[in-house]
């Protein structure tokens, strides 16, 4: 004991595991440092926001059951209306698990509060004639010149003399106001890509498409998207593999469907166009080549993959459209957000010193060794926090500083398993340095066995999360993986080197290992090795 | 501290021990009265649910001046009916609460609030909760609750045995129905914030459980080839080798715990820190006790049953008898017990 011999393989080699610890937290710096992720992402509750908690349903009246797909949908229609804010970070997320997600809404500083209002609504889907399109900017110089009013029905479409060249003429038949309304869109303004509240199914409309580059007019809806019953991608390989989206319609939808095709295809452009509206919004426009009387219609273009896939869903989700109940609206100031960040940090601080205090009461000279681990895990859990937040928008919030701080103590707890083993080991009568050792093969299976039962815990508490508790469950997750990784390269690798010290090899009386603590009465016990 | 120290070597050898397994009927009529209390209380007056469980809304400003009198007049004349709940939160806030409003009536309240008050709109911090939230809240805790007793059964049962994750999982139901007892009796409000603190307690209850159960079994391993101890015996000398281990762990949990609490009630008043915070202060100390007094007495029960420990106990109990020769032993004492019963024991084993 007196001279320090070379480690043994038993010892496990503690130098390289404190490199490869130091090689770790060098690498996520420097991973941190060239992403430019210099700050944590903090939650709204920290920062000043709205968050809108959605829980999404099939539509009263309607029946079948909510998919995946439907809740996707449902989400890109939420996002489109929230992005029309223009709040820079504003975030749409579905949470929790299967069919039974909600969808997150958030949205950062005050202008969220308008938001409450926009993403309640169920959107639906229906099949509008185009009466007229154009590129999606405010049409200068075009003379705006009122229609004729010839009081033809627009169906007829008769004499519709539709320039769809780059600046859009009054189309006749429309009434003034539509056309002015029309004139004046300017598709390239996120407040006219909203969707919602411009869409009423008996009405003439002037809108954009969804990403804002034509803007139509557009006759009063003739087939609904709940007379949808089918809708599906598929790839022609015959034809030079291209993919096609193919339809089928109820009953109801047959009839209307056929009607609607037959009157249109022999109409002049782009009046032989339908229209499939979403949420207000103009998805796709398709020519109509002939009659489609038989309820089964494909629709092909140059899709990719993709974007035949896009289209299908959004045909299912217009087959049965959900309606959002608002589970729950919150609010938070800036003001409160700071309070409440400060809140949390101070905890943090006060929980973290109680717990060095009382490990420097307790197992004294260990003490070092627990403030060590634990400066080491909250160095990787911040640089852990600070690349997630870059990477996969992981937020922190209240509830996530408080999974944080209890982790603590689990992180702790393992420290105080391996100590008490320690002692176990001395009091069945080993040298320090065998029962650093010793100690440790024992103390690590209980170790592995609490960590893992803590994970099962925050892994099911994510999974079965709602809002806010994701964050807590994350961050408790997270920081006992991280306990395990500082216990095995930190914690165990620095007892082995503090082992070979005399102060606490002599078991000195400040050690933490002294033979009174360990309750040890053999005064030789500790030397003869 | 020293003598504490002492008292950790003196457990560890045995020379001191705590007769807690031994005493289990103590305990069992401990816990079975605060059990009985907790439902009783539970099935009459209930939890008291925020208002994320029944639906409403939430308005939190910050005023110097205001008080509850004043806000409680300013809503009331801002026409809307049903229970109206106005509370000082931490020094300077006023928090509102009222039932289900449409949104122009909670419109109409934060207007109320800003003339009044003259804060600004987008400094009342609020919080409106649908009336069917509660019960989806609820339908996902209690399968979050089932799916981690399951997943939780099956792995400790795959890392120890059956019966010590049968037993582990007794204690752990023991701690949740006495901690929602405590909120049921005190009336604290249940938020969900205070549901995940209830799914924590879960795993901390079993993690202190895990570190008694991982020495009894390291006390057990090697049992019935020795007659020194009985299986009880065993589990209890584990349980007094980890007490230290088991009050540290606890102690050093509990102070983080301790510190978000303190500061979440006294400096921001209600929300997320206490209620989480404070299910887990209570949680806590439940789950200590019940690691000590409750998991390892239902294992020594569940254990003394089976025929091998059986055997062992009567080798034990008959010391003095020569324990070597350990096959015709327990005939002898089977004999002289009672022999009316020997038949039906030898074709037991």
């Amino acid at each position: 004991m007196s001279t320090p011999t070379k480690p043994t393989k038993k010892t496990g080699r503690p130098l390289r595991s404190l490199s490869i610890l130091a090689l770790l937290v060098i690498a996520l710096a420097s991973a941190a440092f060239v992403q430019g992720a210099t700050a944590v992402r903090l939650g709204l509750d920290l920062r000043g926001g709205t968050s809108v908690t959605l829980q999404p349903r099939i539509a009263a009246g309607e029946n079948g059951r909510v998919t995946n797909e439907a809740i996707d949908q449902a989400v890109s229609i939420i996002r489109q209306r929230v992005n029309s804010l223009g709040v820079a970070e504003s975030e749409v997320t579905a949470q929790g698990s299967g069919t039974n997600r909600q969808i997150v809404i958030a949205v950062p500083g005050n202008t969220g509060r308008r938001v409450v209002e926009l993403v309640g609504q169920t959107a639906e889907l229906r099949f509008r004639q185009v009466l007229a399109s154009g590129p999606g900017t405010t049409s200068v110089g075009s003379g705006a010149s009122v229609a004729t009013g010839s009081g033809a029905s627009v169906a007829t479409g008769s004499g519709a003399g539709v320039d769809t060249g780059s600046t859009a003429t009054p189309v006749n038949g429309i009434s003034a106001a539509i056309n002015a309304k029309y004139e004046a869109l300017d598709c390239t303004k996120l407040e006219n890509l909203q969707g919602t509240g411009t869409d009423a199914p008996t009405e003439t409309i002037a809108v954009c498409d969804r990403n804002g580059s034509t803007k139509y007019i557009l006759a009063p809806a003739e087939v609904l998207g709940r007379q949808i019953s089918k809708a599906s991608a598929g790839l022609d390989t015959q034809a030079g593999s291209a993919w096609y989206v193919s339809l089928t319609f109820n009953g109801e939808g047959t009839t209307a469907f056929g009607a609607l095709t037959t009157r249109v295809t022999s109409l002049p452009e782009p009046l032989n166009q339908v229209a499939i509206v979403l949420d207000g919004l103009v998805v796709s426009s398709p020519r109509i080549n002939e009659p489609i009387p038989s309820g089964t219609a494909q629709i092909t273009g140059s899709f990719t993959q993709l974007e035949a896939q896009d289209l299908a869903n959004v045909l299912k989700y217009g087959a049965l459209p959900l309606s959002f109940d608002r589970g729950e609206v919150a609010q938070v100031s800036p003001t409160l957000g700071a309070d409440q960040l400060d809140a949390g940090l101070l905890a943090g601080i006060i929980g973290l010193t109680l717990v060095v205090l009382y490990s420097f009461l307790y197992y004294r000279g260990l003490g070092i060794v627990v403030t060590g681990s634990l400066t080491a895990a909250a160095l990787v859990i911040y640089l852990l926090v600070l690349l997630l937040g870059e990477n996969i928008g992981f937020t922190l919030t209240l509830a996530g500083i408080a999974g944080i701080i209890v982790a603590v103590g689990i992180t702790a707890d393992s420290f105080v398993v391996y100590f008490e083993r320690i002692r176990d080991e001395i009091r069945e009568g080993r040298s320090l340095r065998s029962a650093v050792e010793s100690g440790w093969i024992k103390a690590r299976h209980t170790i592995l066995v609490a960590d893992a039962v803590s994970i099962i815990a925050a892994a099911l508490l994510y999974i079965f999360a709602v809002g806010g508790v994701q964050g807590f469950a994350f961050a408790l997750g997270l920081t006992t993986l991280v306990d395990l990784l500082i216990v095995f390269i930190f914690t165990k690798p620095l007892m082995t080197l503090l082992a070979r010290m005399d102060f606490f090899a002599t078991g000195h009386r400040f050690s933490g290992l002294s033979q009174k603590s360990s309750g040890v009465n053999r005064q030789t016990s500790t030397v003869e090795a | 501290m020293a003598s504490v120290k002492g008292i950790g070597g003196r457990l560890y050898s045995g020379e001191t021990s705590f007769n807690i397994v031994g005493n289990a009927k103590r305990w069992y009529i401990i816990s079975l009265i605060f059990t009985a209390i907790s439902i009783g209380t539970l099935a009459i007056s209930g939890l008291h649910l925020g208002i994320e469980f029944k639906g409403g809304s939430a308005y939190t400003f910050t005023s110097t001046t205001a008080t509850v009198e004043q806000a409680r007049s300013a809503v009331a004349g801002s026409g809307i009916s049903g229970e109206v709940i106005v509370q000082k939160v931490g020094n300077d806030k006023i928090r509102v609460q009222t039932g289900s409003l449409a949104p122009a009536q909670s419109d109409a309240v934060e207007a109320a609030l800003t003339s009044t008050f003259g804060v600004q709109v987008s400094d009342i911090d609020t919080q409106i909760i649908g009336p069917s939230w509660g019960k989806e809240i609820t339908k996902k805790a209690l399968y979050g609750l089932s799916a981690f007793l399951i997943v939780i059964l099956i792995f400790l049962a795959m890392t120890f045995e059956p019966k010590m994750a049968v037993a582990a999982i007794v204690a752990v139901v023991h701690d949740v129905l006495i901690t929602v007892g405590i909120y049921a009796l005190v009336g604290f409000d249940v938020t969900p914030a205070t549901v995940i603190g209830f799914l924590t307690i879960l795993g901390y209850s079993l993690y202190d459980t895990v570190v008694v159960f991982d020495k009894v079994r390291e006390n057990t391993r090697s049992i019935t080839s020795s007659s020194k101890q009985t299986f009880t015996q065993a589990t209890n000398l584990a349980v007094n080798q980890t007490l230290v281990r088991s009050i540290n762990t606890t102690v050093i949990a509990l102070l983080p715990v301790a510190a978000i609490l303190f500061i979440g009630g006294a400096l921001l008043g209600a929300g997320t820190l206490k209620d989480i915070a404070l299910a887990l202060f209570i949680g806590m100390f439940v789950g200590a006790y019940s690691s000590i007094f409750i998991a390892p007495p239902v294992l020594a029960y569940l254990r003394e049953r089976e025929p091998a420990m059986i055997a062992l106990a009567k080798r034990v109990n008959g010391r003095g008898a020569p324990a070597v020769i350990s096959t015709p032993a327990p005939v002898d004492l089977a004999q002289r017990r009672g022999p009316r019963n020997q038949p039906k024991r030898k074709g037991r084993k």
